[in-house]
């Protein structure tokens, strides 16, 4: 098996906000390309990379997604060369004080910036003892104003720049590991498949705006119409401020999700292939939606059979998110060996009762 | 002045980048150590950990002026090992609270990176989104059994950059003022003695400096230190009448602070200095705050104190924000006051 840390951390370091995923795209389509047969892009940008099946035409298929946009801020005004911002995406405010930066400027560049958060006495009666709101933040690029209102417009981009740290454990830590992880998980799964006799088509796709509307997720599904799908996020890991049920411990293994989102039978499967390899995994349980790229490959046309493989991430949709490098790694094989697996009339095998 | 660029800045983002909280200088103390040596005739370290160093002048009625600039920055203490790579850890100096979700910090003298997590918003109930996060919810995470000490110290990861005239960096305050203080003791005019005190604890109430200045026990004395720049726009675009320092204008000199009022002779002497050289200065709005002039001006029988700093914004935070402009201005104003001052100045009080 390969090392998949160096392009985890050149996934996270590479821009790709929601809406504006080309950066990364191209990264992912560089690194795909040789481990699929073709590569192509939907109408609203999510990578695809086909990687053919050994079985008579016509083949059955099995889409594996992972969402490779990122949350993020936008400009929405300029004051004084000062930037207000407004969140791309489910931004936790509170880490924005002091955040490092980085501002995708209207002129090409990419001005590294700081999040100021103004003294009490340049806020309102009340705001300045507790959380500041995103509307009273500011991102400095220490540039003078002159040049800011020449470089910047509302609109430009703000994603976040604190470098990749990599922990004790095999724990890299980071903004955007959700969901570039998954990304890692994929080429990891396609890695183990070079060589590997597999019936079934695959579809490798790295999909758009799961953070604001699945628009990826849906589209993607709508025109490869997969036979199976599987999504492939991360949940919660246990750690300070995260113990209920709905976390899980961090580097022991991979989640398999059940829930009304994901298909029971391929929910089974997946554990039993797991069992096989000797992969640790644990049971995780999405009563309701599961706010992954699941929900919507789900209803798309006829309703797609679909399935979800989690990694535990610790503090989610923050700029220190972390994971386990092996949990990743254990994705990508869990997500070959299911796929190795895949009977010509697989299809038909799934049932409910 | 002095000589200014790219062996200044290289400093300044060696000193930024070494770790130096309150009580655990260490990191800094070895770098001064090994840029003033060679030019100094006596250097020691004291019992608190203070470096001081001696630079004679030639002549006769020199005045032996002590130039200050503390090394330690705000930072954590590691407390209680929770287990599994996970630590408790207490401020060491006034770092808000609101600062700490979501960064990486290094720990211990082998800087083993962690990070400072949240709770992901997705599992928060009611308005726990809108409230700040007590110090006693937060846990330095080394990742999965990553190993600290208690007793260990902890400082903000934040990388150095440069855009243009600005730097964004950790612990500008101080370490812009030791590099100031280095460059002044390295180019020494020689009409006067320069007792140069890197002082340690001076963000957990000014202990290095008295006993700098007792030690030293100097005829005078400048406080060199990096004074917060709130010039942001007002919430609502009134103006900004508080803003304590602004980027751009230049040092700032102390009249007033929370502690101390400065030497008249002293404010007066390097702002003339300022207007006869055409290097831009700024007085510091009187207010609350302060540096360690407070400590020295009490030392002993009374040491005739002046504080310069220069703007930065964004102190105590992960990453703050200065000029270079603002920096080579305060170290020509400083240089060229060296230069002029001459023991007249005392007697005109």
């Amino acid at each position: 098996m390969t090392d998949i840390l160096p392009f985890l951390k050149s996934l996270i370091s590479t821009a790709g906000l929601s809406g504006h995923e080309a950066p990364v795209a191209k990264l992912i389509e560089e690194k795909w390309r040789p481990l699929v047969d073709e590569t192509s892009r939907s109408r609203v940008g999510s990578l695809h990379g086909l990687k053919r099946g050994s079985g008579k035409e016509p083949r059955p298929s099995v889409l594996i997604a992972a969402h490779m946009d990122a949350i993020g801020m936008m400009v929405s005004s300029i004051e004084e060369g000062f930037l207000h911002i407004t969140n791309v995406g489910g931004i936790d405010v509170r880490v924005l004080p002091g955040a490092q930066v980085t501002v995708h400027a209207s002129s090409g560049e990419e001005l590294p910036g700081v999040i100021a958060m103004p003294p009490a006495r340049l806020l309102p009666e009340g705001e300045g003892n507790g959380v500041v709101a995103m509307k009273y933040l500011l991102v400095d690029t220490g540039l003078p104003p002159r040049e800011v209102q020449r470089k910047v417009r509302v609109g430009d981009l703000v994603s976040f720049a604190n470098e990749p740290l990599e922990l004790a454990g095999d724990v890299l830590s980071g903004h955007t590991l959700d969901n570039r992880a998954s990304v890692a998980a994929l080429t990891v799964c396609l890695e183990e498949l070079q060589g590997r006799n597999h019936v079934w088509d695959v579809w490798a796709v790295a999909t758009v705006q799961e953070e604001t509307s699945f628009l990826g997720a849906y589209t993607s599904a709508f025109q490869l119409r997969p036979s199976i799908a599987i999504a492939v996020d991360g949940t919660f890991a246990k750690g300070p401020g995260a113990n209920g049920w709905q976390t899980h411990p961090m580097g022991k293994g991979v989640g398999i999700c059940l829930g009304p989102n994901m298909h029971p039978f391929l929910h089974k499967k997946l554990t039993e292939v797991a069992d096989q390899l000797e992969i640790p995994w644990f049971l995780d349980v999405a009563p309701r939606h599961s706010g992954t790229d699941a929900y919507p490959m789900q209803v798309t046309l006829e309703g797609i059979p679909t399935a979800l493989v989690e990694f535990p991430l610790r503090y989610m949709h923050t700029t220190v998110e972390s994971v386990s490098v092996k949990d990743i790694q254990r994705a990508g094989r869990l997500l070959a060996g299911f796929i190795a697996s895949l009977e010509a009339d697989f299809l038909e095998k799934i049932t409910w009762e | 002045m002095p000589p200014f660029g790219n062996a200044q800045l290289k400093l300044l983002e060696k000193l930024c980048s070494a770790i130096a909280v309150s009580g655990d200088e260490g990191e800094v103390r070895k770098i001064v150590l090994e840029e003033i040596k060679p030019y100094a005739d006596e250097v020691k370290v004291d019992a608190l950990g203070n470096v001081l160093a001696l630079r004679r002048g030639r002549g006769a009625k020199r005045l032996r002026l002590m130039l200050d600039a503390h090394m330690d920055e705000v930072g954590f203490f590691i407390v209680a090992d929770d287990g599994e790579g996970l630590y408790r850890f207490e401020t060491v100096g006034g770092i808000d609270v609101r600062y700490l979700v979501g960064k990486q910090v290094l720990v211990g003298k082998d800087r083993t990176p962690g990070v400072i997590g949240g709770k992901p918003v997705h599992l928060m109930e009611g308005d726990e989104f809108t409230r700040k996060v007590p110090l006693d919810a937060l846990r330095i995470d080394l990742g999965l059994n990553g190993k600290a000490k208690v007793g260990d110290r902890a400082g903000f990861a934040a990388t150095f950059r440069r855009v243009g005239q600005t730097i964004m960096a950790k612990s500008i305050d101080n370490r812009i003022g030791v590099a100031t203080l280095i460059e002044l003791f390295k180019h020494a005019p020689a009409g006067i003695d320069l007792c140069a005190a890197f002082t340690v604890q001076e963000e957990i109430g000014l202990r290095g400096a008295k006993v700098a200045a007792q030690s030293f026990n100097p005829d005078l004395a400048i406080a060199i230190d990096s004074t917060p720049a709130n010039d942001l726009p007002a919430h609502d675009s009134s103006e900004n009448t508080a803003y304590n320092t602004k980027l751009g204008l230049g040092p700032a000199i102390y009249i007033a602070d929370g502690s101390t009022f400065h030497d008249p002779r002293l404010v007066r002497f390097l702002s003339e200095v300022g207007d006869a050289e055409n290097i831009p200065y700024q007085f510091r709005q009187p207010g609350g705050g302060g540096t360690d002039s407070g400590a020295i001006q009490r030392a002993l029988a009374g040491i005739p104190t002046v504080s310069v700093s220069v703007p930065h914004r964004y102190t105590h935070s992960p990453i703050s924000l200065a000029r270079l402009d603002d920096w080579k201005n305060t170290l020509a104003l400083l240089h060229a006051a060296l230069k002029k001052i001459s023991p007249a100045l005392l007697a005109s009080r």
